[in-house]
């Protein structure tokens, strides 16, 4: 019975990691990522996407209050927050964030306003989805590391 | 602390980006290099003891191990690897001043970057950087580090027998007795009897790092 919990929970991760592939929402350097953790650094994965998560609220704060102000003209500020954006995000396979980021950019170079506006609503509605799909992987990773524990409850007194 | 064959190699990384530095950090560590991360290149130029008037600070006393770790004369740096595009000082602007350093000019230089320009990429091989690498950096670029790594040393190899102080150190192959010399690097800070344990070698003529 316990097996069949772990055995679902693998089915589970493997389901939400091929959707998200398949939808273009990651892309290979999360495999990289993913490749990178052992048991020297188990957390590996986690530590970065938190991170990742972290500066990328930032951003997208900066982001709109940027566009929220009437007075607003420094595209160049923009560029540079995009820029870091394209770039953490491409760091951790978020590809499609990545894409509608240089579509805002493109945006941006043209100082089109309207534009900038939409990719930053798009860029804010992808960046939600993510994060919870992320989580749910996490979760699913936790629980599978808990189902391994249960298996054998003498090792875990 | 004897001699680990696998962690011979020191790097240091230089991005401003906090993911990028946790990933090129887990990325050298998983190929077995000891690494150093920065966050700017003005931090890089400190750490590698290199001042605004182009002196390294030599015949400096050995400071005690709680200061300032990183200017303790030990720490050498084999290569550096640089983001490209950095506020304030780019990683050009870094390449340019490493190699234009009579102290450090020997140190390898590898570039990332996440724009492939191909005349941004040009303009760092000519300035003297041993490799570009497109973001994000894969463990299969940092394969094409160690022939660089390995090259310094025989470099330096050579330099010893025309009894010549080496540029950096080459902490390789135990016993021999002219790496001793090697060891007392571009800082030349280790005068005899300051250090002892740096500066002769052992009985059995193991160097050992502190």
């Amino acid at each position: 019975m316990l097996g069949l919990a772990a055995d679902r929970l693998r089915a589970d991760m493997n389901r939400l990691l091929a959707f998200l592939f398949h939808q273009g929402i990651l892309d290979e350097q999360f495999l990289q990522l993913q490749q990178l953790q052992d048991e020297s650094s188990p957390n590996f994965v986690s530590e970065v996407v938190n991170i990742y998560f972290h500066e990328s609220e930032k951003l997208l704060r900066s982001l709109r209050s940027l566009l929220m102000d009437r007075e607003f003209s420094d595209y160049n500020k923009m560029g540079i927050h995009l820029n870091q954006f394209m770039g953490s995000s491409s760091s951790i396979g978020a590809n499609r964030i990545r894409n509608v980021c240089v579509a805002f950019r493109a945006a941006s170079e043209q100082n089109n306003r309207a534009g900038c506006l939409r990719a930053l609503e798009l860029l804010e509605h992808e960046y939600c989805f993510l994060k919870n799909k992320l989580h749910e992987l996490f979760q699913i990773q936790q629980q599978r590391v808990l189902a391994a524990g249960v298996r054998y409850p003498m090792q875990n007194i | 602390m004897g001699m680990a064959a696998d962690s011979e190699f020191h790097v240091l990384a230089v991005d401003d980006s906090i993911i990028d530095r946790k990933l090129i950090e887990r990325l050298l560590k998983t190929s077995s290099y000891q690494v150093t991360t920065v966050d700017s290149g003005s931090k890089a130029l400190e750490f590698l003891g290199l001042h605004e008037d182009d002196r390294i600070h030599q015949n400096t006393p050995s400071v005690s191990p709680n200061n300032h770790q990183w200017r303790l004369q030990e720490v050498e740096v084999n290569l550096v690897i640089t983001d490209y595009c950095m506020p304030g000082m780019t990683g050009y602007d870094l390449l340019k001043k490493i190699k234009e350093s009579s102290s450090l000019k020997n140190i390898p230089v590898v570039i990332m970057s996440s724009e492939n320009v191909p005349s941004r990429i040009s303009r760092c091989l000519e300035e003297g950087a041993e490799e570009f690498f497109l973001k994000p950096v894969r463990l299969s670029d940092l394969s094409k580090l160690r022939p660089h790594l390995l090259k310094t040393k025989s470099k330096d190899h050579c330099k010893e027998q025309v009894d010549e102080k080496p540029a950096f150190p080459s902490p390789k192959q135990e016993g021999k007795e002219e790496q001793q010399q090697s060891k007392n690097n571009k800082r030349k800070a280790m005068e005899e009897g300051v250090s002892p344990e740096r500066t002769r070698p052992r009985p059995n003529g193991i160097t050992s790092m502190v």
